[in-house]
């Protein structure tokens, strides 16, 4: 059975596994949005320290988000080169999104571990619990990515991927740049405006 | 299949995406240099949280196409990202995080 086949669409004439995605996206920005809202209402409220200003890193964290803006690009680039029926491309920018995203949880990995070893965990204090929540929620975020690109890179190098599939590659890019946005709050909320 | 076509445009280019690229990369470092220059710190979270939000609405409009796609897409990203935002804006008030007045 061809994909065309199996496509539906709405009464509307959209795409409805697009309109799901949109929806789950939605559902996405109430649980992010709860988890900045708690970080935000216990920050400066911890009783002991290690505190955001004496630990936060924030030229590390420029490079990852940098990093993480770049992996965006290569996105609407594989999904330009798959519409294109450009498969060559296709394959080296969805391998080059999951090796930004391996990248950035490197640095999230290394991040983590310097500031156990500054002795802030999650127990340590309320900025600890609520930073690295917020923080390893949109890093397990990254981990699903970075795998459902790779899922796809390898059914494009066995030839199972072609423009009949753009709107797959198109929803998992919808993912990608969802968690690239929810970085660009986290970034700014949480390391910029730090007390 | 041909209201499918009536609906939804086409994508950017690829030119149009390298820019979108470059703008980006522009607002994160001014980001980061205002955040370092002593001179903005009285106006820091504006300034921030404005350089954020365009930088969200430019991914969302050309690298999620939400400005091509449907707007039903639009509002059903949208009305979920508007309760969110109240939500916060709620529970910040509410833990006194954000004040009115003073």
């Amino acid at each position: 059975m061809s994909h065309a086949a199996t496509t539906h669409h709405t009464s509307m004439g959209l795409d409805s596994r697009k309109m799901a995605f949109w929806a789950f996206i939605g559902s996405e920005c109430l649980l992010f949005g709860t988890l900045i809202s708690t970080y935000l209402i216990y920050q400066g409220r911890s009783v002991s320290g290690p505190t955001p200003g004496e630990i936060l890193n924030i030229p590390v964290t420029s490079i990852s988000t940098f990093d993480l803006l770049m992996s965006s690009l290569w996105m609407v680039l594989a999904l330009a080169a798959v519409q294109r029926g450009d498969m060559k491309w296709a394959k080296v920018w969805l391998l080059g999104v999951a090796i930004g995203g391996a990248i950035f949880l490197g640095f999230q990995v290394y991040e983590f571990t310097s500031f156990v070893h500054e002795g802030l965990t999650l127990k340590t204090n309320l900025f600890g619990a609520t930073f690295f929540v917020l923080t390893g929620t949109h890093g397990a975020h990254v981990t699903v990515g970075v795998l459902w690109m790779l899922t796809l890179w390898y059914r494009a190098m066995r030839g199972k991927l072609g423009p009949q599939h753009a709107v797959t590659v198109e929803i998992a890019g919808l993912y990608w740049h969802f968690v690239d946005v929810v970085w660009i709050a986290i970034f700014t909320l949480v390391y910029l405006l730090h007390k | 299949m041909e209201e499918t076509k009536a609906v939804e445009h086409a994508h950017p280019t690829a030119g149009t995406y390298l820019r979108v690229a470059a703008i980006l990369t522009v607002l994160t470092v001014i980001e980061v240099g205002v955040f370092y220059v002593p001179a903005f710190h009285p106006f820091l979270a504006p300034v921030l949280l404005f350089l954020s939000a365009v930088k969200f609405a430019i991914v969302v409009m050309f690298y999620m196409h939400l400005k091509m796609d449907s707007r039903f897409f639009t509002l059903v990203f949208g009305g979920p990202l508007l309760l969110a935002s109240a939500v916060m804006l709620g529970l910040l008030f509410l833990y006194g995080v954000l004040t009115l007045g003073h």
